[in-house]
Parts: C-alpha cells; structure tokens; sequence
C-alpha cells in the first residue's frame, strides 16, 4: 500500500497554485491529505501533481465576524473546534466536531479539505448546507462565492473547477438565543455517519418555533436540508404530532439505496429518531425570545 | 542454488528524489528521498527509527502516531516532504537518555496496558501528545475513550489502557 | 527471594524494551540491501489464467526478479496438509503462486522483487495477466448441490470434509424426549486483524550455506523444519526467528503462507536479503481468516429441563483450501455439549470449499460458533419450557463430583476422548448471577421500560478444551558469570507475556527473582525441539516443560551448594539469587555455584579462579567430571500432557439497545472464569479482556463482506470494524481458581477463552431487551443494527 508516483509542487502563493492545476489536468490539491493520502496509497487515486497548499500565506487561520465565521483552506479540524471565539458565536460546531474521525486525524484534516471531498455521510458539508453557509473558490478567472447547496452537486462531485482552489469556507454564526443539537448514528465512534441531523431553531416568546434549519448527512448523495420538515415545525412548539409530520416529510429524502449492513429502511427509522431527538434538544437549549 | 552477480541488481530505484529537512527529536536532519516517500518509512527506514509502527497505512489503526509540530497525527498519511521544517517527535525521544520511562509509559507498564506492544508507540504519543496539551483532562470512563478513540489495539481490549492514562494522570499530577 | 512468585501480579520484563521503541519486528531488523517484495494477486475469485506477460514489468527501472509458477522450480508444488485426517477425500492444498486456476481474490499469482515496495508495486501493476473467469458459487448450502459451480474442479460438490461423531444413544435419547427445540445459527466470516500484519525476512549467506528467516510466525521450529526439506538444507544450516511478533490469535500459525517460502527462495537466488511486509490490504486478502458455520442444533429435553440429547449438523466453510485440516470444525463439533451432562450427541459437519482464502484457526477455533449454537438452544428452550435462563443451566451443568467427564466417541482436536478434567460450573453460574444482579433485574427491567429505555439480560456459558500436546520442551541454565537463569522453549510470542510467566515458574523454583529470569523463545538457534503457539497450550505445555526443568536444575544447585557449603542438601534454601545454610548467614551466590559447576582451565575473572584445577572448591577424587556429570547448572526436560485441559465460564451482560437508531449498548459485562491455578493473574486478565474485546468485535462489528462475485468488499480497517476503545465497555472479571488434576502446575489455558461466549450472550440480551416488541430472534452474529431495524419492521414496529 504505497503511493503510485507523482510530481509535487509547494507553491507559496494562491496564483502560483492555480497555474499549475490549470496546467496539469491530473493535478490534486494537498491540504491535509487525510482522504487524499490514504486513496493513494491504496492506489484508487493516482494524481500526476500534488500541488501542496501549506505554506500558502494567504490559507491560514479562522475569522469570526458578527455574522460569518472565515475558515481558510489550511484550517485545520482540529483548529475549528478549539477556537474559542468560534464556540462563542458558534457552539455547533464543536458539538459536531466531536463525530468527525479521531483528535489525531482533526489534528491534520482540514475543514475546507472535507467540503472539498463532498462525502455525503461526512458532518462538514452536513454542517455547511444545515447553516446555509458558502465557499469562496478562486481560479484563473477570478473570484466566485457558492452557495453551500450548489456546492455538494453529488457524490465526491462539488461545483468547483479542477483549476479552481477553495480558498476558504463561510460558516455562519448562530442568532441570538437559537437552539442547536446535531447527532448521528454509527457503527463506531468516529466513523462516516449512517444517518446525522443537525438542526439550529430558534423560538419565539409563546415557545413556538420561530425558524427552524434542519439538515442530515448520510441519507443521500449530498448532504441535505430537510426544508418539507423545517416548514413544518416552523410555528408549532415542536410537539410529538408536530414532530411526527416532520419525519413523515422527510423519509422521501432518503435516497441512499439498501447497502450490506444498513437497508433503505433502517436508515429511514434512524433518520426519523434523529430528527425527533435532535429537534427537541435543539429546543432545550434555545432561548426564548421576546417576538419582535 | 545459484547466485546471480550483485552488480546484476538494482540498488536505487528511479524515482526523482527531493531534499527533505526536519528536526526529529531534537536533531537536524536532511535527507535525499523519493518524492512519494510517506513519512512513516523516512522515519523507519531513512533515520532507523523503527520504534514508530506501520499498521494500515490508511490511518485507521494509529500505531504510526508520531506528533507533527507538537500535535499528534498519522505519520503514513504524511508524505516526508510535506513534513519539509516540520519539528517530529517518535516514541524514541520520549523516556529519559537514560532508559527511565515516561510516567506514561510507566503507567503502562504498571497497568499492563500492552500485550504485543505493536500498537504501543502510537497509543504512547498520542496520549503524550494531550497530556501536553494545555487545558483539563476529561478522565472519566468516557473521555479516556474518546482520547483513546483513533489508536486500535488487538490484545488488550483497552481497558488497562484507561487505567494508565488514569495512572499516568497521577503520575504527572494532572489527576 | 522468599515471596512466591507464583500467582503473583508480576509487572512484565518485556516492557521497557516495547514501551521504549525498542521491540525487534521483523521489518525493524536491519537488513542492508534488502530487497523488497510485492505481489501480484489474483482480482478473481474462479478463473483460469490464460496468460502472464511480465516483460514490461521485468524492464521496470528497480526490479530485481520477477517470478510466476513457471519460475520457481522445485516450490512449485501444492503446500503442506498440516493435519491430515481421514474425514477428507481430496485435500486441496494451495501451490505458492497460481498454475492454471486462480481459486481466490488476493491468491498469490506473482511475485515482485525490487529496490523498494514502492517500486515493486509499481512492477506488479505492470503484469498483464489474462483470466477467463469461470462460474462460482459463494453460498454454502448452494455449494453443495450436484449442479454448483466447483471450486475445485475434481472435488464433488465442493465437499472438503464431511466427519460425524456420536456420544452415547441419541436416537434413543431423542425417542425418550419430553420436548425437542430447534433452531438453525449463523456465524459469520470474520478474520483475526493482527495489528502487525505478517512478515518474512531472508538472508542467504553463500559463504557459509546458512539461510535465516525472520518470520513474524506462530511456529518457528515446524517453519524451520519445512524450509530445510524444501530447500534440502542441514537443518543446522536453516534458522528461523520469530521475533517480537504484534499478535497472532491463530493466523500466524499456518504454514507455509507463500511468501514463507518465496521469500527465503528469493534471497537464496538472488543473494540479497529480501523482505516481504504484508500491507493491511494483503492481510484481508491473502491471510487465513474464520468463523462462517451455519448450525442446525436439537435439544432433545424432559418437561424438567434436563437435556438428556442433542443433535447437531453444520455447515463449516473452510475456504478453497484446506491446509489446517479439520481443526476448526473438529473443535466445534467436540465443543457443542458445552458444560452440560448432555449424555447423547450426534454431531455431523460437512466442510463445504468457497472460492475465498483458505479458513484455519481464528482466537476461539470453532468454540464460538458451539457455543453460540448451544446457547442460543439453551435460551430457547428455556422460553418453551417455561424456564429461567439460570435455572435451566443449572439443572444441568456438569457437578463437581461427576469429573472427569468423559464423552465417549468425541475425539478433541488432539485426537484424544473429550474428557472434561475438572471446574465448579455450577459455583460460576451463581456468582455470574449474583455479579450480574440477576435477582434484582426484573425490576430494574420494568421500571426501565416504563421509561422508555429497553434492557436485557444476556447469558451463556462456555468450555475450552485448551493445553493440546503433543509436547514442549525447557531449557533451564544458570549463567556462571551473571549467575542470570537463562529459559529457553520452542514457542514463539505474540504478546502473551510468556518472558514473565515462564520466568515466575522458574524463579520460585531457584531463589530468583523474575527479573533474572531471561526467556528467550522464537529462535531456533536458541531451542528446537517443540510445537507452536496454539490453542491456548503455552502455560499449560511450555510451563510445566519448564517447570519440570527448574526443578532438576533446582536439584542441582542444592547438591552443588552443599558440597560447596560442606551441609547436608537438606539444609539448603534457595533464595536472593544464592544458596543459604538455613538458620544461619552462609550462602553462595547462584553465580559462583554455577562457576564451580564448570570445571575450569582459565580463570577469566575472579569467581572463575574457584573453579580452576588447581583451586580448593573444585578438589575431589576422580576426573574434573564424574562420569555421568554434566557441567554447569543446566537442564532439558519436556511435558507431554496425557490429554486437553478444559478450561470454562460464564459470561452476562446487561445490554441496553435502542430501538430507535436500533443500536446495542452494553452497559455491564460480567465475566467468571476458571483457567485453573493462576501464574499471573494481572496476564490472566489481560487474556481474558483481550479475548472478550475481539469477542465484541465478533458479536457486534466485525464482518468480512463477501460479494457474490467472490470480492471482499470491505478489505481495509475502514470498514471492517475493529472496535475502538469506545465500543469496549467497562467489564468486571471473578476468578475461580479450580487446579487441573491433569498437571504438576494445575493450570489450564487461557488464550482463546474470552472471545468464545460474547456472541451468545449479546444475542441473548438484545433478545431479552427487545421483548417488548415480541418475540424477536437473534440468531446470527455479528448482530448489526441492520438486524435489529429488521427484526422490529417484520413485527410490526
């Protein structure tokens, strides 16, 4: 199990980065490597270039802003989940960091890295479409910011441009006083989610709910966002046949055929306990709040 | 059995080789190496550090866990070049010049937290790595596992493993 | 050193050197100029090879030699049966790479010798082989219809084996019966995952003809044996050495594995050493793995419970080859009565051939899959008689005064009469009772239910026939300069602490202390008489082989020191490394005792002086060595047990599942168990754990996906899911200490006896939890959350 041969660029800046990827049609960004290496060395991927990204300047670090949360390419994991000002505006996303492999993987995984892999059984790009948040990819003709719901296109298959590099991640912070919770079901700790519900609410002063975000990984070939679901529980105080209505509007999004260990249908019924425990606890820990 | 002449065989194979530079337990070293070289085999074979482990080479098992700039991580899903001025630490550098163990390693003796050993030196640098890291250590049953989550091991069933973090959080005062 | 080291929680000697780095596997011995192998291996699991073209590879920059069938001379030939039995009509053995067919996907077709692994994979890709692929059939009552694809052409029905055993009258026994449960089991296929894949290093010296082998391998002697038949070499000029090896749990015990053979044939020809690392991918494809039995197990009871007949059939798949024999079945179908009087058995197998590599012993060795089928049995029939799950055990374990308890007409796997030696069965289930809170449960089941959350009780207990002859030998020397024991035997060690349990055995015997006592095994220069590592035999076979031994050396220290000491032999006590007058403050050191031991010519130290001819200690009538007299203070000696030790327990759990995400918490597992006198209980435990962790494994993860086409389709750690630490949960273990009558230690195997009940008892508790919901059945392991969705949507829920 050892890597098929290959060239390896270690650009220092963005341009430089991109000229090669648009040079070499064959060429792979390497961030952190942790899907990228572990394909090669079982040789079910075989790039000509690795076009190493670490020691672009530009691709370091997080910014929290009042109302988005900047994680560049370099981000690592690892990074995200510490960052104190992020678990500020944003305690989400520590909650769902916990189910994304192992500490020694988030130490050199990156978050823009998993987006850019679009595994739809993955927690970021779950994270990322559940926040209606965006990505920043920049390529020889510029600039262009996607929507997270454009991005994840289908399985392993993003909008990006081969010459193009995600230079950074868009995450936006939660509202005031929003309720959040994200779960999943796996076999072991650690591994790819079977089914995962994120879900970020907020309620008004009669405790019902006011907005509602509700998405869920590893039930089809891209992360999804269950809007049927959030319009239904968006102005009902989250009952049990509140609730019920939910689920039953989501089993169509499960469009993961039946696999060796997990059938079209466990996945539904995971689904469904997901969606009913992670909508309740996000409305355990949401504020109330005053209507305007 | 007949014997072919030496010279009839390759020494070297032909892959490009790029100049790799790293400090590796406090030592400055610089090789020549093969571009695809992942890391775990500079170390292993290039330096003769043969106290990092090869388990399944798709960063799973953890047993090649070294600790990259201070943070632990797979050293089979690293290239050597990647690691260009990186600082690496390997299981070698963590007793004293002297052969006293490590509090952690300690515990794991105590604890017998190790059956074959080959799952040890990634177990020991990741667990050496959070206990360095600043911050309070979440020692219940469960925080131990999830720190342990990530480093396979086929002989102890992990539970004297639990109990030598617990025992090497006393030994280091971090109880 | 008066504390007895016997039973004692002896830290390991072993472990500085592992904790530090510093263990020597094979890929850490430093070979310069090695070369390093790869392997083709076949992307078929039934094919005829219609062509190997390897002369893009041969070009390929680094390679040193490339080998197919045709280039391998005399090794081109099938590979050992190991363990003939006449139960098999065509043993298939495998030839190391592939003539004609290809029988499996990852079989050896072949092999890459180059500057690097690197580019000897780059060369293996480069071979274009073409295959007409044929017809096969993966399913294994399928296999055995007249008109199912064969795996190997001139086996009828792909029948490898087909062998019945039969104790006492089960016809009359069934006729006699009050009632009669049923049920068919399923285990599946799963493989024992060594965190060191396996590995063999070679080096030819032309100069003076000695080959020597590193060989991560569970059986150094019978390798080193094999390779100097094959190669016709001196046995002398053969060595193996296993040396540290990272786990084994059975897979490593096979030989010969291809590159077993390749390997040192490369180095021979090429006159470089060579290498061969197995990689993760390999060691699901290409290494033996175990478990797939389909049972169909009869109870034959009266209304009391008493299961006076048992009938069972089973369908044991052994892969496309059959190197091993009939061991794993034969352990199974000698196991299936498991701890209970049972007095009537019919057992019949058929050993069915699937187009996937080859099955040999797996940690447990067939009693798992016994176990769960007896079990699974036990539980049913308890629900159909109206029975408690304890009680119906109870009424039938085996008593303490019923021993030995023989069952006429089951031969064990050592070819002996199923004797069960010794236990207090029916005290273990009590205590698992009583650990397990069994009396209380009910209420905390209730009162769980009402809200919301479903626990169950799981329950099963279990017999391992362990410490299988035929013999293993000891070697005891104490070093005259040191004065140090050396211990040597003929296993090798995966990890099971034999440096320290050997070394306690002999330190109690000759004043040492463990630390003192240096065990060196796994090298064939070192000893060469023995067996292997197998079947939880090492304590049991090596101890007493070397328990035996230190008591002879012991013997001759005492002799020695009287005479030096100028005391009658019985005022000797050894201890602190020396040689006392008891009572008084007199002593020789162990050192000089067994520098005086030597008769001497050269003085090459201080205590040596004593010992030269011209010295007063070594003054006595006659030559320097009495006839008859050997010198120093050494011995061998061997053990040969009589027959199997039987080791046993009972395992429970309290299992929590959640119907909603249909997943399994095991929120207590209880564990008594009995291995007879205990050398070192911290090791016992260690075992035990171990075994219950891979247990775990077995019942709740670990599952080798076979496609239809015969590919593996899970062959990484990725998605054959060993546990992690945070699948393992916290487990409480009680010994019961019930010595053997069968050897001078009393000590039964250890191994293999945590794996063997987990399955059982995980099914046993989701059933139990899941009762709510009907009468849900759980008879297959690994037991997926995909089951229990199933199980749930087929009743309603």
């Amino acid at each position: 199990m050892k890597p098929s041969l290959f060239g390896y660029q270690a650009p220092a800046s963005i341009e430089e980065a991109i000229s090669i990827l648009a040079g070499d049609p064959d060429a792979v960004v390497l961030a952190g490597g942790q899907t990228l290496l572990p394909a090669m060395n079982f040789r079910a991927a075989n790039p000509s270039t690795l076009v190493d990204i670490q020691h672009v300047a530009d691709l370091r670090g997080i910014e929290v802003g009042t109302e988005i949360i900047i994680v560049k390419a370099m981000t690592r994991h690892r990074e995200f989940e510490l960052d104190a000002a992020v678990a500020r505006v944003n305690p989400l996303v520590a909650e769902v960091m916990q189910h994304v492999a192992h500490v020694p993987i988030r130490n050199r995984g990156t978050v823009v890295g998993s987006l850019c892999h679009a595994d739809p059984s993955a927690e970021m790009p779950m994270l990322l479409v559940l926040l209606g948040g965006s990505v920043i990819a920049q390529g020889p003709s510029g600039r262009r910011e996607i929507a997270a719901e454009d991005f994840f296109q289908s399985f392993l298959t993003t909008a990006r441009e081969r010459d193009e590099i995600i230079t950074e991640a868009r995450f936006p912070v939660l509202p005031k006083g929003a309720g959040w919770a994200f779960d999943e079901v796996t076999r072991r700790h650690g591994d790819y989610a079977i089914a995962g519900v994120g879900c970020v609410l907020s309620l008004d002063d009669r405790g019902r709910a006011s907005r509602v975000q509700l998405a869920a990984c590893g039930i089809a070939d891209t992360p999804v966002r269950l809007k049927e679901a959030e319009n239904i529980l968006t102005g009902t105080t989250l009952g049990a046949s509140d609730l019920d209505a939910a689920v039953a509007a989501s089993g169509a999004a499960v469009t993961q055929p039946d696999e060796i260990h997990v059938s079209h249908t466990y996945r539904r019924r995971a689904l469904g306990t997901l969606i009913r425990r992670i909508v309740t606890m996000a409305a355990q820990r949401a504020t109330q709040m005053e209507t305007a | 059995m007949a014997r072919t002449m030496k010279a009839a065989i390759p020494d070297r194979s032909a892959d490009a080789e790029v100049d790799v530079s790293m400090t590796v337990n406090g030592e400055a070293v610089s090789r020549s190496v093969s571009v695809r070289m992942l890391l775990s085999d500079f170390l292993r074979h290039e330096l003769r550090l043969t106290g990092t482990h090869v388990g399944c080479e798709h960063g799973v098992c953890g047993c090649c866990t070294v600790l990259l700039n201070g943070r632990a991580g797979r050293s089979c899903l690293t290239l050597a070049v990647q690691a260009n001025g990186y600082d690496i630490r390997t299981i070698e550098s963590v007793a004293s010049a002297d052969g006293t163990l490590h509090p952690v390693q300690q515990a794991f003796k105590e604890c017998h937290g190790l059956q074959c050993g080959y799952c040890t030196p990634g177990m020991v640098m990741n667990i050496v790595a959070r206990f360095e890291e600043p911050g309070k250590l979440d020692l219940t049953d469960e925080g131990i596992r999830d720190l342990l989550s990530g480093n396979l091991c086929r002989c102890t069933g992990y539970l004297n493993i639990i109990a030598a973090v617990r025992r090497a959080a006393e030994l280091l005062g971090r109880a | 050193m008066s504390t007895r080291q016997f039973g004692a929680r002896v830290e390991r000697n072993i472990d500085p050197k592992l904790l530090r780095g510093e263990g020597a596997f094979v890929d850490d011995i430093p070979l310069p100029d090695a070369l390093h192998v790869a392997f083709l291996r076949s992307p078929h699991a039934r094919a005829r090879i219609v062509s190997i073209d390897a002369s893009a590879a041969k070009r390929h920059p680094g390679v040193a030699a490339i080998y197919t069938s045709d280039d391998i001379g005399t090794l081109d030939v099938e590979m050992p049966l190991l363990i003939p039995h006449p139960s098999m009509k065509n043993p298939k053995t495998q030839r190391p790479l592939a003539r004609g067919d290809v029988h499996y996907v990852g079989q050896t077709v072949a092999m890459v010798v180059a500057v690097d692994r690197y580019t000897a994979e780059d060369a293996a890709a480069l071979i274009e082989v073409e295959y007409e692929p044929l017809p096969l059939e993966m399913d294994l009552a399928k296999a055995l219809t007249d008109d199912a694809p064969l795996v190997h052409a001139d086996v009828p029905n792909n029948l490898a084996a087909h062998f019945i055993q039969t104790s006492g009258n089960p016809d009359d026994a069934f006729a006699r019966a009050e009632h009669v449960t049923k049920i068919t089991v399923q285990v599946d296929r799963s493989t024992a995952a060594p965190m060191e894949c396996r590995a063999v290093a070679a080096r030819w010296d032309a100069v003076s003809g000695e080959l020597t082998v590193w060989d991560g391998t569970q059986a150094p002697i019978s390798v080193r044996g094999g390779l100097a038949s094959v190669f016709e070499l001196d046995e002398d000029k053969v060595r193996v050495i296993a040396p540290d090896v990272g786990g084994g749990f059975g897979q490593k015990v096979l030989l010969f594995y291809p590159d077993e053979l390749l390997v040192p044939m490369a180095a021979m020809r090429l006159g470089r050493p060579v290498k061969y690392i197995e990689d993760r991918r390999e060691n699901f494809l290409g290494s033996s793995q175990e478990r797939t039995q389909i049972h169909t197990i009869e109870l034959a009871a009266l209304r009391t419970g008493e299961v006076i007949g048992l009938r069972d059939f089973f369908l044991h798949d052994t892969g496309a080859f059959i190197p091993y024999g009939i061991a794993v079945a034969q352990v199974a179908s000698t196991s299936i009565a498991g701890p209970y009087r049972i007095p009537n058995i019919f057992v019949e197998f058929k050993a069915v051939y699937t187009p996937t590599v080859q099955v040999t012993p797996y940690r447990g060795c067939g009693r798992p899959q016994a176990c769960f089928a007896l079990e699974r049995a036990m539980d049913q029939l308890a629900e159909e008689l109206g029975l408690d799950r304890f009680e119906i055990r109870r009424r039938n374990l085996i008593a303490e005064k019923e021993f030995p308890y023989e069952r006429e007409g089951l031969l064990f796997a050592d070819g002996l009469k199923v004797t069960l030696d010794s236990g207090q069965y029916g005290k273990a289930l009590a205590m698992a009772a009583a650990e397990l809170g069994a009396e209380s449960f009910a209420a905390e089941q209730a009162k769980a239910r009402a809200e919301g959350r479903y626990l169950g009780l799981g329950l099963a207990c279990y017999v391992e026939g362990t410490g299988l002859g035929p013999y293993e030998g000891g070697h005891v020397k104490i070093h005259p300069i040191t004065g140090k024991v050396y211990v040597n035997t003929g296993l090798s060690t995966q990890g099971q602490g034999h440096d320290t349990v050997f070394a306690q055995i002999v330190a109690d015997q000759l004043g040492v202390s463990p630390q003192d006592v240096i065990v060196v095994e796994g090298d064939t220069k070192a000893f060469d008489w023995g067996v292997a590592t197998f079947a939880s035999r090492a304590a049991v076979v090596s101890g007493n082989a070397i328990h035996k031994t230190a008591l002879t050396v012991r013997k001759k220290v005492i002799e020695a020191a009287a005479n030096m000491l100028d005391v009658d032999p019985d005022q000797i006590e050894l201890r602190d490394s020396a040689a006392w007058v008891k009572g008084s403050n007199r002593f020789a050191p162990l050192a000089a005792i067994a520098t005086a031991s030597n008769p001497l010519r050269y003085a090459f130290n201080k205590a040596a002086q004593a010992a030269t001819q011209f010295a007063r200690a070594s003054k006595h009538d006659g030559p320097p060595l009495a006839d008859g007299q050997a010198p120093g203070l050494e011995a061998t000696d061997y053990y040969s047990p009589s027959q199997s030790t039987w080791a046993y327990g009972v395992h429970g759990a309290i299992i929590e599942v959640d119907p909603g995400l249909c997943t399994v918490k095991i929120r207590k597992y209880v564990c008594i168990h009995d291995c007879g006198n205990m050398i070192n209980p911290m090791i016992v435990e260690g075992q035990v754990l171990g075994g219950i962790a891979q247990g775990i494994g077995g019942a709740l993860y670990e599952h080798l996906d076979y496609q239809a086409d015969g590919n593996l389709a899970n062959a990484s750690l990725m998605d054959f899911l060993v546990p992690y630490a945070t699948e393992i949960p916290n487990v409480s273990i009680l010994h019961l200490e019930t010595p053997t009558p069968l050897n001078p230690l009393g000590v039964k195997g250890v191994g293999e006896a945590g794996c063997i009940a987990v399955g059982a008892v995980v099914a046993s508790g989701v059933e139990d939890a899941l009762r709510p919901f009907g009468a849900l059945k759980f008879h297959q392991v690994p037991l997926s959350p995909n089951m229990i969705s199933y199980a749930l949507e087929t009743a309603g829920y």
